[in-house]
């Protein structure tokens, strides 16, 4: 006998059994059969450890079950160290709003998240947030949003301006926070302000992400021994020159994926 | 000393505050790290630069 995991409960099965053979068995209707975070077709030999998961489109499982089959497409030693992480997002504008999905999407475990801002109808050109989130603060929206992607993620939330005064209580407990305010002079406060109070916590910044210049010249650099700035250094938004979803989104993606990276514990960019 | 990778050097009494001004950096919108601690705003003024120094300047555009 084999022992393996099937959504999440452990199953003893013949020495022979193979994937898709079993799947049909367990669950005729599964139509997304997949085996150790892999998505399959195959018909593969089972060995003693594997972890299956099998689906049946367009039927809610019961909350257990689900948060298995969440799991289901992380990578497995990704998935059980990003549970135990702590990031703070420091903004909830284009760049925040989009890395906070990103980060809840990856199963980031605990998320604190802050801004003083309500969500206007000028947000929605570039920031993760809907009509029917018109007049809501951000902290409220994206913490709604995050319930709809994942209900297993623990968020915090500070509806408030923060400062150098208060960024610290804030996030303090934070292994790694993204800082994704609008204004330079708001970035380089928040920087100084916990790089050092703390000898521990990384900051993955953006800075320079208007306009549609090239995908290309937006980079991850190591700036300082604890700061990551994410963007291409220069293009500020501006008359003429103003932030749009792509470009956007490219450097929320570039900030969301070297926190994963941090949280891996790797410190290139 | 170094800043930002270019070799700059280091007067007797250079503080941070003095360099950032000889550089021109807008100090509301720079962080700054000396060999590997970041210097806060109100150390700018006080903190002594000296010779193989590692400086570096961190200068943020707006948006978000």
């Amino acid at each position: 006998m084999k022992t393996i995991t099937c959504n999440g409960k452990p199953l003893e099965i013949a020495n022979d059994a193979h994937l898709q053979q079993l799947a049909h068995a367990l669950m005729p209707t599964a139509s997304v059969v997949i085996r150790n975070g892999f998505q399959t077709n195959e018909d593969i030999l089972l060995e003693d450890g594997d972890s299956i998961t099998l689906i049946e489109p367009g039927i809610l499982p019961p909350q257990d079950v689900l948060e298995h089959m969440m799991a289901a497409r992380h990578s497995p030693h990704v998935h059980e160290t990003v549970r135990r992480a702590c990031v703070g997002v420091a903004g909830l504008g284009g760049l925040g709003s989009n890395i906070a999905a990103m980060l809840a999407r990856t199963g980031v475990g605990h998320l604190i998240l802050a801004d003083f801002d309500i969500v206007e109808p000028s947000n929605l050109n570039r920031q993760n947030y809907y009509v029917s989130h018109l007049g809501m603060y951000k902290t409220d929206a994206t913490a709604d949003i995050i319930r709809q992607i994942n209900p297993f993620i623990t968020v915090e939330t500070h509806t408030i301006r923060i400062t150098e005064d208060n960024a610290w209580d804030i996030f303090h407990g934070c292994d790694v926070v993204c800082e994704a305010f609008d204004h330079p002079a708001c970035k380089a406060e928040l920087v100084s302000a916990l790089l050092s109070n703390s000898n521990t916590i990384r900051i993955v910044a953006g800075s320079g992400m208007a306009g549609y210049g090239s995908s290309n010249e937006i980079l991850t650099q190591k700036r300082m021994s604890r700061l990551y700035i994410c963007g291409d250094g220069h293009t500020a938004a501006a008359n003429g020159i103003g932030l749009m979803a792509p470009r956007v989104s490219v450097c929320a993606g570039h900030q969301a994926n070297m926190t994963l990276r941090l949280l891996l514990g790797i410190g290139q960019p | 000393m170094k800043v930002n990778g270019n070799t700059v050097p280091a007067e007797e009494g250079l503080t941070v505050g003095a360099l950032l001004e000889q550089q021109g950096y807008p100090v509301k919108r720079i962080a700054v790290e000396v060999n590997g601690e970041i210097v806060s705003k109100a150390q700018y003024d006080s903190f002594a630069l000296h010779d193989a120094d590692t400086v570096e300047i961190v200068c943020f555009v707006g948006g978000g």
